[in-house]
């Protein structure tokens, strides 16, 4: 995330530092980065785990759909912005046509990359996805730029928050925010209706929820258009936080949200918030104190840690292997 | 064949993706001087394109689905032909010694330009054979293959410019390093499977890169190494001319040791066990194969190609960065695998030269290059998870009359 600013952002506080007050400050400012961070990962890896619960695939293009999501809001947003709108009605609408559209390309991924490889081995799906990434990043770079774009600040500043913009700015709470409703209403979407009781039953044994009568098919699509549209909303709020994008944001973030949801225990959902949590903490801690050089080499040493010590994840079960 | 209700769902289909693609094909904003350009004719495309992609996905989907059994889909069309040459020694001799010919003479045709092209195709037939051997063979999918490539640039580069060593010392010491590296990865991954496998792959691929890039004593981080000697030939110096076809040959020779050395190892005993890994890891070790063994024996001989083209590629080009090591080479990398065929020797060494050599000669084309990469794994995996020459596996027959004894 915009390394410059953050860097200058150390400098400055690095020469406080010595100041106790300052001390306490910088440590809630790096706990509070490392919620919004925690929640942008959260919403992200939320897609990695339902796909991965139901299908038991590393849904590779799931980061290219978070990405054509922000260039769908910047291009949304910068076409109002020139035809004379102002302030929240862009942020909504934008975010509107973000969602729309990331679902839209996440049901087709599933279509054309995933459901022919429904029964073929397990690395087939896998190829077929880091393809599928590799070919969108490269379809965004040559139909629109491979610079960086700035991205507007979409998110409203607060009057009431005027005092502490130093330690938690109000785009910040907005994310926060935003992605804890996401969350609450996807808790509700999963337990309470009928298509996450469709959907739970599907991760737990398809074959058995399809002779139940579920239509797993549908369910799939379900499951990769809500996952695309949590995508896409966090696509939009980190964007608009950072205010720059350009093709190649979907690989990291998308590597990093797949940490959060391995972190939680891969197809748990409370789980992948969780995660979230944690890696946004560790990252926020781990550039804040030690280096931020090394930001993502963390996040994959975690990655990498977790999956040989703890592959199932914190709160995840273990399963045994079948042959 | 085509009836009313296939053309209709075809339009459906195109006019899904011209609504899918519009934001991103059709507008272009420049958010700073607020300039909105449509791009119309992109829309046309799209829809024409998607229109006739949606009848070719129906009819080749239709054949494999008909064909579903493996031995009548293999035994359609040109694989027919393809298998059938490859059968006929005679010709496979005459054929092999006109390569060869060809091979030998095209440096004195060619300009140094065109001898460098080919020389980079070999290093990536190496590199997919070494891959082959981890992937295709071993059916563990590294998808931090370039971090190896990287450990041998940097390993000749590095040796180069502290110590003077020169090329040759150097080739074995990095293919040596890269191994180690190759089993140092292996070892935290041995109980990892599958798709677990291929993110810490990943991930080990990216550390690599991002320290390579940042730790500035060791590796001079983003500028790299520069100046780093060629290839000499006995403590002669060669002109740039001469370098280029010095290492042509070298290339050359390099990479039939390694079709000699894979073919060898594909069946030998160790390259039995790495099939029987791939087909099923449990089964492979009920049968008292050790698993520890062959997974780290996989790896570090895969990565043994790749250390030893990195040598190979600092030397080429004397100049090296971090910025030649990213994904996106593992995953050129793993689609010439993949469209070559996991396990073929020849379908791999074809499928470089095609993947390596079509952008190269297709100025136009090299552009959609990664577009074009991403779309192959993807149709491949689809419609012929083999690759365009599959393996050929030894088989043993079990004939009726030797029962009769």
């Amino acid at each position: 995330m915009g390394k410059r600013g953050r860097n200058l952002h150390r400098d400055i506080i690095l020469k406080f530092n010595f100041d106790s007050v300052r001390f306490m400050e910088y440590f809630f400012e790096l706990l509070l980065g490392g919620l919004t961070r925690g929640s942008i990962y959260a919403l992200i890896a939320l897609g990695y785990t339902m796909v991965y619960g139901i299908i038991e695939l590393i849904n590779f293009a799931h980061g290219e759909i978070y990405m054509i999501g922000a260039f769908t809001a910047l291009i949304v947003a910068s076409l109002l912005t020139i035809y004379g709108f102002h302030g929240v009605s862009i942020l909504i609408l934008a975010s509107v046509a973000a969602v729309i559209y990331s679902s839209a390309y996440g049901f087709t991924i599933e279509k054309i990359a995933y459901k022919p490889l429904r029964r073929a081995p397990r690395l087939s799906p896998l190829i077929s996805a880091i393809g599928m990434s590799i070919f969108l990043q490269n379809y965004v770079r040559l139909a629109q730029t491979s610079d960086f774009l700035p991205f507007p600040s979409l998110i409203p500043e607060f009057g009431f928050m005027r005092d502490y913009e130093h330690i938690f700015s109000s785009a910040e709470l907005v994310i926060f925010i935003a992605a804890a409703l996401i969350m609450a209403m996807l808790t509700f979407l999963v337990k309470l209706t009928r298509m996450g009781m469709a959907m739970r039953a599907s991760a737990q044994d398809r074959k058995m929820a399809m002779l139940s009568g579920v239509d797993v098919d549908r369910v799939i699509s379900v499951t990769f258009i809500t996952g695309s549209a949590l995508a896409a909303v966090g696509g939009v709020l980190i964007a608009s936080h950072i205010g720059q994008i350009n093709f190649s944001i979907g690989f990291i973030a998308g590597i990093k949200a797949f940490t959060a949801a391995v972190l939680g225990g891969i197809g748990s959902i409370p789980g992948a918030v969780l995660g979230g949590f944690f890696l946004g903490w560790a990252e926020s801690f781990a550039t804040g104190y030690v280096s931020s050089d090394y930001e993502d080499v963390f996040a994959f040493a975690l990655l990498v840690l977790i999956l040989i010590f703890k592959p199932e994840g914190l709160i995840g079960r273990s399963k045994a292997n079948k042959v | 064949m085509i009836n009313f209700s296939d053309i209709k769902k075809s339009l459906l289909i195109s006019v899904w993706f011209m609504f899918l693609t519009f934001p991103i094909m059709v507008i272009r904003v420049n958010p700073i001087d607020k300039i909105v350009e449509w791009r119309w004719l992109n829309m046309i495309l799209v829809g024409a394109a998607s229109f006739i992609a949606s009848f070719a996905w129906k009819h080749y989907f239709d054949k494999k689905e008909k064909g579903k059994s493996v031995k009548t889909f293999l035994k359609s069309g040109h694989t027919v032909f393809i298998n059938n040459i490859a059968d006929k020694k005679r010709f496979r001799l005459s054929f092999a010694f006109i390569l060869f010919a060809s091979a030998i003479i095209f440096p004195f045709i060619f300009s140094a330009y065109q001898v460098n092209i080919i020389t980079t195709a070999l290093v990536y037939v190496v590199l997919g054979l070494g891959l082959n051997i981890v992937v295709g063979i071993a059916g563990l999918l590294d998808l931090g293959y370039v971090a190896f490539y990287a450990v041998g640039a940097y390993s000749y580069g590095l040796l180069n410019h502290h110590f003077g060593l020169g090329f040759w010392a150097v080739l074995p010491a990095g293919a040596l390093i890269a191994a180690l590296f190759g089993i140092l990865l292996g070892f935290p991954v041995l109980r990892l499977r599958g798709d677990y496998l291929a993110i810490v792959t990943l991930g080990f691929g990216e550390i690599i890169r991002i320290t390579l890039e940042n730790w500035n004593e060791f590796s001079s981080g983003p500028s790299g190494i520069a100046n780093i000697q060629r290839p000499s030939l006995f403590g002669l110096e060669l002109s740039l001319q001469s370098a280029a076809v010095y290492i042509y040959f070298l290339m050359i020779a390099l990479t039939l040791f390694t079709v000699f050395v894979v073919k060898r190892l594909q069946n030998s005993r160790i390259g039995r066990a790495w099939l029987a890994l791939r087909e099923d890891e449990t089964a492979c070790e009920a049968m008292g194969i050790n698993k520890t063994k062959t997974k780290l024996s996989a790896f570090a001989l895969g990565a043994t190609w790749a250390g030893m083209m990195g040598v190979m590629f600092a030397a080429k080009t004397t100049f090296i960065n971090p910025a030649s090591f990213t994904f996106h080479e593992s995953a050129m990398i793993l689609s010439i695998v993949v469209l070559g065929g996991m396990g073929s020797v020849s379908g791999v060494t074809a499928a470089a030269f095609v993947l390596i050599l079509l952008p190269e000669y297709l100025r136009a084309f090299s552009d959609f290059r990664m577009l074009f990469f991403g779309a192959i794994l993807v149709i491949m995996m689809i419609f012929r998870p083999q690759g365009l020459v599959s393996g050929a596996r030894r088989a043993y027959r079990f004939n009726k009359a030797d029962d009769k004894i």
